[in-house]
Formats: C-alpha cells, sequence, structure tokens
C-alpha cells in the first residue's frame, strides 16, 4: 500500500464517522439512564446499557396513540397511491392520447411544489369541510404530494414491460385481464414495492401539512410527537434519553425501508442524467 | 368528496379488455386513457388544484383576522402584492433565503463531488463503510435528526459545547440557536449533513461512467491529476452534476421543518425566518391569510421557474 492509498484510507474512515455519528449518538443516548446522559462529560460508549428508556416511552401513553395515528395514515396513503398510480402509469406508458404530455408535464411540475407554497390554502380547504384534525383530512392532502412521483417511478417500470409479452399470451388464448393479471402483473411487483415503500416513507416523515392541518394534541402524528420534546427543551431540562429512544422507534421502520429501496429511489430521481 | 369516487376506480381495469372493437388499428380514439387518470386527476384537482386557486383568488383580497369572523372581503388586485414588495422585512427574508439556499448548496454540492471521487479512490471495504454511514445519515426521518441535532447543539449538555470545551474554547453553557447568524450556521450543518449522501451517491453513480483506461491513457499522456479531473472527469459526470445542483437549490430554498424546529428549540422566530416558517406565521400565527397567499404565490413561481430547466430533461427522458 502506497502512503497516498493509505492517507485515503483514513480520511474515508473520519468521514464516514462524521456522518453515522448523529446516529450513533441517537441509539447509544437512547440505550443510558438520564443520571449518565445529564452528568458532565459525555458518555460515548453505552456500557450497561439498558432498554428502560424504550419502555418509558411505550408507558408513558402518548406514544402508542401517535403510532396509531401515523400507521393508518400511512397504510391508507400507500394503498390510495399505488392503485391511483398504477391506473395512470398504465395510461401513459401504454397509450398515446391528446393530453398525455400535458398531464406529464403537470405531475412533474406538481412534485417539484413546496408544501409550504399550498399549506395555508390546504389547511382553509380542510377548515371548511371540517376534515381539521382529521386521518382522512391529511390523507388527503398526503395522497395528492405523493401520487404525482409514485406514477412517475411506476412509469418506468410498466415501460419496462414490453407490450408484446401480454400480446403473445393473448395469442395463447388468454383473455386480456388473465394475460395482464398473470403476465404483466407479477413482473410489476418490484416496481409496486419500490413505489409502495416511497409512498410510506413519505407519509410516515412528513411534517409541515401535518404541523398545519393536525393542531390538537390528541391528534398527532409521530413527527408532531417528537417536536414536542423539542418545544419542551425550550424552557427546560427534558429527558434526553427517552427523546433519543423515541426517535429511535420513529426511526427504525424508516431506516429499514429506505436500506430496501434506496437504489431504486435515486434513479428515479436522476435517470435522465444517468445511464445504466 | 374523494370517498365517493374511490370504489369507481378499480372496475376500470376490468373495463379494459373492449369487447366492442377487435381488429387491433392503433389509431383510434380510445376513452381507456382517460378512464385509468381518473382518480390521479380528481385527488389532484381537490388536494392541489382548488387549493391554488383558492390562493390565487386569496392573495388579491383583503383577508385578515376580521374575515375570519364573516366580514366581506375586499378586491385589492395586486395591493399585497405591492404592500409586500414595499415591506423591507419581506426583503429580508428572500435574501436571508436566497443566500442560505446557495451557501448550503454550494457546501453540500462541494462536499458531494468530494466524497464521490473518495469513494472512487479507495480500496471496496472503506467505500462500502462510506456507503452505510451515508445511508444510515440519508435514512434518518427529518424529525428524529432535528431531535438528535437538537440534543448535541444542546446547551446544557450538549457534546458539541462539550468537545469544544475540552480543546480549550469558551464554549461552556453556549447557546447557538439564541443568535441569528450562529442559528443558520446550525441550520446549515444540519442541512448540508442530510443532502450530502444523495448527492454523493448520484455523483458516483456517474463517475462508475468514467472508464479507467481512459484516465490511465490521459496519465500516461501527462495529464496531471487536476486536468484529468477538469477536462475528462467532469464532463462525462456534468448532466449529473447539473440535475443534482438543481434539486439541491430547489430542496433548500423550501427548507422549513428544520428552520421551525430549530426555532421551536428556542430562538427568536422574527430574527430567523425564511420564506417557509413566514408564510407559516402569517397564516397560522396572525391569520393573515392574503399576505400568506401572496407570499406563497410567489415561492411557487420561484420553484416553477427554477424547475423548467429539470422537468424538460425528464420530459426528454419520458419521450426516449
Amino acid at each position: 500500500m502506497t502512503p497516498a492509498r493509505v492517507i485515503l484510507g483514513i480520511v474515508g474512515i473520519a468521514v464516514a464517522m462524521i456522518w453515522i455519528f448523529p446516529v450513533y449518538w441517537m441509539v447509544n443516548s437512547s440505550l443510558l439512564p438520564n443520571v449518565v446522559l445529564q452528568s458532565q462529560s459525555p458518555t460515548f460508549l453505552p456500557l450497561g446499557a439498558s432498554f428502560d428508556n424504550f419502555s418509558a416511552v411505550f408507558q408513558g401513553g402518548t406514544f402508542l396513540p401517535a403510532l396509531g395515528m401515523s400507521v393508518v395514515i400511512a397504510l391508507i396513503v400507500v394503498a390510495c397511491c399505488l392503485m391511483f398510480a398504477f391506473l395512470a402509469a398504465l395510461a401513459i406508458s401504454r397509450f398515446r392520447f391528446r393530453g398525455r404530455k400535458g398531464f406529464v408535464l403537470a405531475i412533474l411540475f406538481i412534485q417539484m411544489l413546496p408544501a409550504e407554497g399550498l399549506f395555508i390554502a390546504q389547511y382553509k380547504l380542510m377548515a371548511s369541510v371540517d376534515l381539521l384534525n382529521t386521518v382522512l383530512g391529511v390523507s388527503i392532502i398526503y395522497i395528492a404530494a405523493v401520487v404525482p412521483f409514485t406514477i412517475w417511478m411506476l412509469r418506468g417500470f410498466v415501460a419496462g414491460i414490453p407490450a408484446e409479452l401480454e400480446e403473445a399470451a393473448m395469442v395463447d388464448g388468454l383473455s386480456r385481464t388473465k394475460a395482464f393479471l398473470r403476465i404483466t402483473f407479477p413482473l410489476l411487483a418490484p416496481g409496486l414495492v419500490a413505489s409502495g415503500v416511497y409512498a410510506f416513507l413519505q407519509a410516515w416523515n412528513e411534517f409541515t401539512v401535518a404541523l398545519v392541518v393536525l393542531q390538537k394534541n390528541s391528534v398527532q402524528t409521530l413527527p408532531l410527537w417528537l417536536r414536542g420534546f423539542i418545544q419542551a427543551s425550550a424552557s427546560h431540562a427534558i429527558d434526553w434519553g427517552q427523546v433519543m429512544a423515541a426517535s429511535t422507534l420513529v426511526a427504525l421502520p424508516v431506516i429499514i425501508f429506505f436500506l430496501l429501496v434506496q437504489g431504486r429511489m435515486t434513479s428515479g430521481l436522476v435517470s435522465g442524467a444517468v445511464k445504466g | 368528496m374523494t370517498t365517493t369516487l374511490h370504489p369507481e376506480a378499480p372496475p376500470v381495469v376490468g373495463a379494459t379488455p373492449q369487447p366492442t372493437l377487435r381488429t387491433p388499428r392503433k389509431r383510434r380514439i380510445s376513452f381507456t386513457p382517460y378512464f385509468l387518470l381518473i382518480p390521479a386527476v380528481v385527488i389532484l384537482a381537490i388536494a392541489m388544484g382548488y387549493p391554488l386557486v383558492w390562493q390565487i383568488v386569496t392573495s388579491t383580497l383583503k383577508f385578515g383576522l376580521a374575515q375570519q369572523f364573516g366580514k366581506p372581503a375586499e378586491f385589492v388586485g395586486l395591493g399585497n402584492y405591492l404592500t409586500l414588495a414595499s415591506d423591507p422585512y419581506m426583503w429580508t427574508v428572500i435574501l436571508r433565503s436566497v443566500l442560505f439556499c446557495f451557501a448550503a448548496a454550494a457546501v453540500t454540492m462541494g462536499l458531494g463531488v468530494l466524497v464521490a471521487l473518495l469513494m472512487r479512490a479507495v480500496g471496496s471495504v472503506i467505500r462500502i463503510i462510506i456507503q452505510i454511514s451515508m445511508l444510515l445519515a440519508w435514512a434518518m426521518p427529518v424529525v428524529a435528526a432535528m431531535t438528535v441535532w437538537n440534543w448535541l447543539f444542546d446547551w446544557r449538555r450538549g457534546v458539541v459545547n462539550w468537545v469544544l470545551t475540552s480543546v480549550g474554547l469558551p464554549f461552556q453553557n453556549h447557546n447557538w440557536l439564541q443568535n441569528p447568524v450562529s442559528f443558520y450556521f446550525v441550520a446549515l450543518i444540519i442541512v448540508v449533513w442530510m443532502s450530502v449522501p444523495f448527492v454523493a451517491f448520484s455523483l458516483y453513480a456517474g463517475l462508475t461512467q468514467v472508464s479507467g483506461e481512459v484516465l490511465e491513457a490521459a496519465q500516461m499522456d501527462g495529464a496531471t491529476p487536476r486536468q484529468r479531473f477538469q477536462f475528462i472527469i467532469v464532463p462525462i459526470i456534468r448532466p449529473v452534476i447539473s440535475i443534482v445542483l438543481l434539486l439541491q437549490v430547489i430542496w433548500d430554498l423550501r427548507v422549513f421543518t428544520q428552520i421551525k424546529l430549530l426555532q421551536d428549540a428556542g430562538s427568536i422566530a422574527s430574527e430567523t425566518n425564511l420564506l417557509g416558517t413566514y408564510i407559516y406565521q402569517l397564516g397560522t400565527g396572525s391569520s393573515n391569510f392574503g399576505t400568506a397567499s401572496a407570499v406563497s404565490i410567489f415561492v411557487l413561481v420561484l420553484t416553477v421557474g427554477i424547475s423548467a430547466f429539470y422537468v424538460r430533461s425528464m420530459l426528454k427522458e419520458d419521450e426516449s
């Protein structure tokens, strides 16, 4: 090994450590009792680790309702997004029709719109139909926010399956519906999984819209619930061990799902520029 | 409204066989694609289209707290926009947002390029270590990441203050969020930490397109590392760089969650507002919907303007 390679290796390890440190710190703090966290100097290794903070979070009484809310919203968003996006992706990748280009243009632009550009108006909309502080109200906005990119992702998958495959099955005597269900649909499964996970992550992590539409403490998604701790820390010392345990619980499903679909999501965003 | 439409969606799939027209002529007009688009179009019209129209209308009205309680809103034309244009605070917020956006995008791109080059230069073991740590940082939900960063920068027991104090700097009980400059510094670190992984991965994917043989040949012809970077690597990954940069600018212009949560942790909102938090404050704090709508329209127009290039390149991909 040349000295240059050794130095590059050391730099590489340093970069990796810097980036992972906050994640490590979250897990480390979540395993330590508050007495240790409040002492003069920080403890860098979770020696004498315990899951006390985690059980305190579960016993606190506010975590489970927020978890339930987040799960229900995420499931609604995933189900509706997949259904709507699948149909739309079929339309734009299998048909050439008047208005197709306009639709594609519209979803690409909508996908870029920041939540902050519309959330006051969405708040007023939900207030006028009495859907503030409801699962349905938040879900409707989330579906609309997530469906454009889901359509775009699925479009790529549908276009990747040659229509000839389906036609060949029809020549062999299957009806169009059967050909679709038996031939095309199984090939689409990876695309549906990737898009579904994308929709899940968006709904699970969303903060901005939730902040304006869900204003009661009794209806909170997990991000809003976590925000409560940050607000509390402004005025008094808080139990960081529990907050970190809570954050770990919120992050865990995301990290698992994210690792599964990361590659597909990145290529969806920059596929125009990276070939291969 | 939407619930009535959901049951209509699934049968559309069943309707695809079209038994009436058996001849596979390609040019006939089919209504199938339009049926397929109904659910997506309806939900977008309800949750995006209607609010957008409401917002455009409201931005031309004097719509404040009094209108909340039933007073009819007065039409003021471009009045809200003119008021904003002559409001020095609005300009301060725009300037802050643009500066923050450029700073964050520039630092992110710079570090992203360096990390991508580093991943290419090191052996596979270290590369995988870098990739895993970047993936974990990238995967962190933004609010969970914010609680961790708040804990890291906590003025009482935060690690950052502890490290700085132990190397002899006067950071005992230093409150990072009180001073707007150090507030933005912390926000910048957090935003960059979250964004670099995406940039590094995309650029690394681009770099794998650069063939090692070409670089070797250039090296034998006497090209310095800098020349190889400038004349071989950069031209090949330029399309990726420009798209990633564009996305960063768009995303950094709309940082809301990070700024809002840092404000929540104890800083004065009016001194640290960027465009997103300013709209939030106008709309929910002071119920000034007319002005809030006008600022929102400004943000939307700005985003659509910057996105146009990105959308064009995506459309090209759609056509291919």
